[in-house]
């Protein structure tokens, strides 16, 4: 453990109140709708209503009519600048407005700019546009049928797949499969689903002619890595490019993506000559931004009849869309859903995905999620219940027979990943002994015996976060590392900028609590700042739950290069060789006599004012953090659910999250994380879903049918931790804000299949809506 | 042109007179934000879902995205601006911040004019009539939890005052 | 979503009102509290040239008893309702109702006619209005004129009301004795459309046989629904578990809901049996607990 430091410096480990609420609770925030620039100007995208249609014509004359309308941009004139089109973050490329045909409902046809919104809005309807109807692909089975369309006319392959990708021993794995005693199987499709952060997307872009300089502020988790982008989309030089993430009403992946609406903003702020303000609706947030999961999964498992676990195979279907619009930066095509053997010790494994287009919006993008280990967690959670049914196990029985054993780590995983550390055992203990379990299984028996229905689901997941390690991943080339650049000011406050970008979680607390944990500098005294690529050191973004292993890390890290120097600066002012001195949070003293000491204020002020000759003045420090590893927190989730036979409903009755995030920065921070990833893991597993029709009409493209939950549907969370440290980070932190939705929804899943189990029901796909519960018990003659 | 007929309104917003001529399909929200620059008060849908442009309209919590301006004619508005301030906080914002009841602090803004509205109803909730109270009022950061705890400390604040003066 | 250009107009009485729609017609709309049409304005589903705004009419927000009625004027807002002393003691089924629709910040402005006169099956009050028989009261030119509730939902989005009348008023038999009545409503989370309400409402004699009974059903077919056959099965039947039962199958027959995101139509058809049982045995219970 960590020494803790006094309350009032608040180092890592105190529940300190947020720095930044104070601007929220007044309205004080900055968020992108609140930029307001001289002369700014509106964009509003006009879209299209057909899923797969050829454009046969576009009118612009009677919009650009419109007193008050500037501008009318379409796929063509774009095609003109050779910007119709943009590089995906995944090795694919995207239409920012169609040209030829369009692809998907609510695609991006073309961008009205006009003096005010109300304008805007009025000229996109007087935008005509002709189509042509296609024949339309939905469903993704059917995408390698002989008679289905060729989405992607632009590609050389005429092919709807995107990539097939496979890890592991094939060979051994099928080996295992067919000699083994006992197999079960699950066919588990994990729906799309939509991050929906309550602030939408969007921009305010400005184009100074006399500079040159183009000033973009957008709600992005990425601001370094947009700045890149757009100095290699639009040709612009890097240095006049200035990203600007303002406050962000919460992102959860949704805000890493590059969107047309924005490249379209700066065109045409460039050729208005005005700063342009594009900021979208809820319902084109939801129909046509980044969308997550979408994964048709099949997993067998393979054991003894003991129930030890010998082998996994995996087969996925992953629906992209009409591009590859995954903004994932692994090397590989289905990001880290290699970590589907979860918390269990297997000796071989093979898992295969095919990447298919649709016509449905692209993305694919990690909603609070490290690149699909949020389908894979769910998937091995729901495959290990399917076979402790099989071999009549209890569930808890299974999971403690295969776990990965603390004493195995650093461990190998039979898909190519080194674990850091674990104690999965310790997590299921506790979240156990904190739900009741055994009672809870003695009151399941009884209320079946008089016909109620009564669930208790399991989910002991693994996590793979702190993208990443470069020989891993990049992003277009960009490795992974995050950065932190501390300065010390003369009266011993500090300032430290960052490469990553807050939205919601609190990094303007929790890095001044890292600084504070090394310097000893109160948290208070410590200002971070983000989101400015002129001022903040380049970094790849807040998403992921990346933010404390790698910016993290490089914060703690440039505050021990600055108590390094503290240290020469503390041995000249006190007369002593460094090796004399001891270091405790705020101040080195000599040792022997811890009269004779100097805090790191008055070495703060003597970096300026008193430094020993030879040495440069001023006390910072910059580092840029590699991680060696990913880290991979885990835990376990238990929840109990009521079912009412009538109508289908069901009940959370009770919730215990336990979480291992590893050492703990600010713990009041963590466990607002953890209700909010369990809330939104709620969401998923019983009411949300962007589906689409036959005709590709987007079903669930509103607040009034994407639900999202109010205080009345979610539950009261049980939170609960065990603390096992990554050893390879510097203060053995692990990252944590997506975990409770990595790990929930198999928890919910699992609790409504184990109050059906008795009746035969092995898996029911998410969302679990109470008409889809009531179809079941009629199938199963409970319920008329 | 298809603006229509401005129409000249008076409106009081967090104690202080404003007039302007509104076109009338100008939506509160905007006017509130854009005529009024007070920013804190948030869209997040366009289908009277979230809450996020909760402001109060004679005392009574309103979606501010789904009323036009003009029908604010002559009534009071109070917005997240009229609530409190840094050198005397509200016991909502206090107690948003004491408690965690926030995390992107999009939507807390609405949260606090719904909760307001509530104990003034309601000077001591339950927990589920807190639940109730802030259910027109969606969050994506916190679960809730925290905000609940918020709502339920500003309330003992605000009775342990009441009782006291 | 920004609504297309209207013109606005706002009469202070309400034969202003109805000369403005005369004169104007198809044109116009009226607004009341608006959480209906201006959700629908944003959308451009509804593109009202002029919008006639009543709420600065006097005179139309009121809870009373009077003359054997229950009175509420058209104006009333669903929180007017859950709030009066009057409504929380007598009328139960309107408290439950009132308390079901869209959420508190929505309650404060929506009205009780507006949710009538828009004429949406998905809305709570109409089912409400057919278990209590109520009656809508229509002014136009030529006054007043009282419509039966049963006549007045007439198809999706249209109703009995003349394009030149306003509605203003609902009127509900004031309820024996040992009456009660109960609304229940199963929707996707707090705030959604139901996937299916059902209201009841009943009177019992002194050994409990129905004297009278009302259901009406939310969210099951194009219109509002009076579910008249199980209203008339259970006149003069002791209100015991299997005549209530019966009684919900009844009224699951009169259910012609279409399949959509939020249930196959044969889920929303029992769906309106299991609550037709709900909401009957609660009102029930809350009659036979009257004095």
């Amino acid at each position: 453990m960590l020494a803790k430091t006094l309350p009032e410096i608040g180092g890592m480990g105190h529940p300190i109140k947020r720095k930044e609420d104070l601007r929220f609770i007044q309205g004080k925030g900055n968020y992108i709708d609140d930029v307001q620039l001289p002369g700014m100007i509106y964009g509003h995208m006009v879209r299209s209503p057909y899923a797969h249609a050829r454009i046969t014509a576009i009118r612009t004359e009677e919009a650009k009519k419109l007193p008050g309308v500037l501008a009318v941009i379409t796929g063509e004139d774009l095609a003109k600048a050779n910007l119709a089109w943009m590089p995906t973050l995944f090795h694919d490329k995207q239409m920012v407005l169609a040209t030829g045909k369009v692809l998907f409902q609510s695609q991006e046809v073309a961008f009205v700019v006009a003096e005010d919104r109300y304008t805007a809005a009025d000229a996109a309807d007087l935008v005509e546009i002709d189509y042509e109807e296609l024949p339309v692909l939905i469903d993704p089975h059917k995408s390698q049928d002989s008679d289905a369309p060729i989405l992607r006319e632009d590609r050389e392959e005429k092919s709807n797949l995107i990539f097939h990708w496979e890890v592991g021993d094939r060979a051994a794995t099928d080996q295992a499969m067919k000699s083994a005693p006992v197999t079960a199987k699950v066919n588990a499709f994990f729906p799309r689903c939509h991050p929906a952060p309550l602030e939408t997307c969007g921009c305010v872009i400005d184009f100074n002619s006399a500079t040159g300089k183009l000033t973009a502020w957008i709600t992005s988790q990425a601001p370094h890595a947009h700045r890149t982008v757009f100095a290699l989309v639009a040709g612009l030089p890097e240095q006049n490019i200035r990203v600007i993430s303002p406050d962000i009403g919460g992102g959860f992946g949704n805000k890493v993506p590059v969107y047309p609406g924005y490249v379209c903003a700066a065109v045409a702020a460039l050729t208005v000559g005005r700063p342009v303000k594009w900021i979208e609706t809820r319902s084109e947030n939801l129909q046509s931004t980044g969308f997550a999961r979408d994964y048709h999964m099949e997993a067998e498992l393979a054991a003894d009849k003991e129930g030890r676990l010998k082998a996994l195979r995996v087969k996925t279907l992953a629906d992209h869309g009409a591009f590859n619009a995954a903004a994932q930066p692994t090397k590989f095509p289905a990001g880290l859903f290699s970590i589907c053997t979860g918390s269990y010790d297997f000796s071989s494994a093979f898992c295969e995905v095919d990447g298919v287009y649709t016509n449905k919006a692209p993305g694919g993008i990690a909603y609070r999620c490290s690149f699909r280990v949020t389908e894979a967690a769910y998937l091995i959670e729901r495959a290990m219940d399917v076979l402790a049914q099989e071999l009549k196990l209890d569930p808890v029985e299974l999971r403690r027979k295969n776990f990965i054993p603390p004493e195995k780590f650093p461990y190998s995983s039979p898909l190519g990943w080194s674990y850091d550390s674990g104690n999965y055992q310790g997590a299921l203990d506790l979240a156990l002994e904190r739900i009741g379990y055994n009672d809870l299984r003695k009151e399941q028996a009884e209320k079946r015996e008089r016909g109620e229905l009564m669930g208790i689901g399991i989910s002991s997941f693994t996590e793979i976060v702190g993208a990443g390690p470069s020989h891993t991943f990049d992003i277009l080339g960009l490795k992974m590392f995050d950065s932190a650049e501390l300065r010390v000011h003369p009266t011993g406050k500090a300032i430290m900028r960052m490469g990553t970008k807050s939205q919601g979680q609190g990094h303007e607390t929790t890095y001044a609590q890292i600084v504070a944990q090394e310097l000893g500098i109160p948290a208070a005294d410590v200002a971070i700042e983000e989101g400015d690529t002129d001022t903040a050191p380049y970094g790849l973004g807040t998403y992921a739950s990346r933010s404390t292993p790698t910016s993290g890390a490089a914060a703690a890290l440039a505050a021990r290069k600055v108590r390094e120097k503290a240290r020469k600066i503390a041995a000249h002012l006190l007369e002593v060789s460094e090796e004399d001195l001891e270091w405790e949070p705020g101040k080195f003293s000599v040792k022997g006599a811890p009269g004779k000491s100097k805090t790191i204020q008055e070495i703060a002020f003597a970096a300026y004012t008193n430094f020993p000759q030879g040495m440069e003045p001023g006390l910072e420090a910059v580092h840029y953090y590699d991680p060696p590893n990913l880290t991979f927190p885990f835990g376990t989730y238990i929840a109990v659910v009521d079912i009412d036979k009538g109508t289908g409903e069901v009940k959370v009755r009770r919730f215990v999250a336990v979480d291992d995030c590893g050492n703990i920065i600010n713990p009041m921070i963590v466990e607002g994380q953890v209700h909010g990833g369990l809330t939104e893991g709620l969401a998923i597993a019983f009411m949300q879903e962007i589906s689409y029709d036959e005709s590709g009409n987007i079903q669930g493209g509103t607040f009034m049918d994407y639900l999202v939950p109010t205080a009345v549907e979610t539950p009261h969370w049980e939170t609960g931790h065990t603390c096992t440290p990554s050893p390879h980070h510097p203060f053995g932190a692990k990252g944590v804000g997506e975990s409770p939705n990595v790990g929930s929804p198999a928890a919910f899943v699992n609790a409504v299949v184990d109050a059906l189990s008795h009746l035969g029901v092995k898996h029911i796909d998410m969302p679990l809506s109470p008409w889809k519960i009531w179809q079941i018990l009629k199938d199963k003659g409970v319920t008329q | 042109m298809t603006t229509k007929r401005a129409v000249d309104i008076t409106v009081k917003v967090n104690g202080k007179e404003h007039f302007a001529a509104v076109e009338p399909r100008l939506l509160l929200v905007h006017f509130i934000r854009e005529h009024l620059a007070l920013t804190g008060t948030h869209i997040g849908c366009d289908t009277t879902n979230c809450g996020a442009c909760t402001v109060l309209l004679d005392g009574r919590a309103v979606k501010s995205c789904t009323l036009f301006t003009v029908q604010a004619d002559g009534r009071e508005l109070r917005t997240i601006e009229g609530v409190g301030n840094s050198s005397a906080l509200h016991p909502l914002q206090e107690g948003f911040k004491e408690k965690h009841g926030l995390q992107c602090g999009f939507c807390t803004p609405g949260m606090i004019m719904s909760a307001c509205a509530l104990l003034e109803k309601k000077p001591h909730p339950t927990e589920e009539d807190i639940r109730w109270g802030i259910s027109g009022n969606l969050c994506r950061c916190t679960g809730y939890q925290n905000i609940v705890k918020a709502v339920q400390y500003a309330a003992e604040k605000m009775s342990a005052s009441a009782s006291q003066a | 979503m920004i609504p297309k250009a209207f013109d606005y107009c706002r009469p202070k009485t309400l034969p202003e009102a109805i000369s403005l729609l005369q004169q104007h017609g198809d044109a116009a709309k009226i607004l009341s509290g608006g959480e209906s049409l201006i959700p629908m304005m944003k959308m451009r589903l509804a593109q009202p040239e002029y919008l006639i705004d009543i709420n600065q009419i006097s005179g139309l927000e009121y809870i009373k008893e009077e003359d054997g009625y229950l009175k509420i004027g058209a104006l009333t807002r669903e929180a007017d309702l859950e709030a009066s002393d009057l409504i929380r003691s007598k009328y139960p089924l309107i408290l439950d109702t009132a308390f079901s629709i869209a959420d508190p910040q929505v309650r404060n402005l929506a009205t009780v006619g507006g949710n009538l006169a828009h004429g949406d099956p998905a809305n709570d009050h109409p089912a409400t209005m057919l278990a209590l028989n109520a009656e809508v009261v229509a002014t136009g030119p030529n006054g007043e004129r009282s419509i039966p509730i049963k006549e007045f939902f007439v198809s999706l989005f249209t109703t009995a009301l003349q394009p030149n009348e306003i509605l203003t008023e609902i009127r509900i038999p004031a309820p024996p004795a040992k009456s009660g009545g109960a609304y229940f409503k199963l929707e996707r989370k707090v705030g959604d459309f139901a996937t299916v309400g059902v209201a009841a409402q009943v009177a019992v004699d002194a050994k409990g046989v129905c004297q009278q009974a009302g259901i009406g059903l939310t969210n099951a077919g194009g219109t509002p629904i009076k579910a008249e056959k199980a209203e008339e099965f259970l006149r003069g039947k002791p209100l015991d578990d299997g005549n209530i039962s019966q009684a919900a199958s009844l009224a699951a027959d009169d259910a012609h809901p279409s399949s959509d995101l939020r249930g196959p139509a044969e889920y929303k058809i029992s769906m309106v049996r299991e609550l037709t049982k709900r909401a009957l045995t609660k009102a029930v219970n809350r009659a036979s607990q009257e004095r």
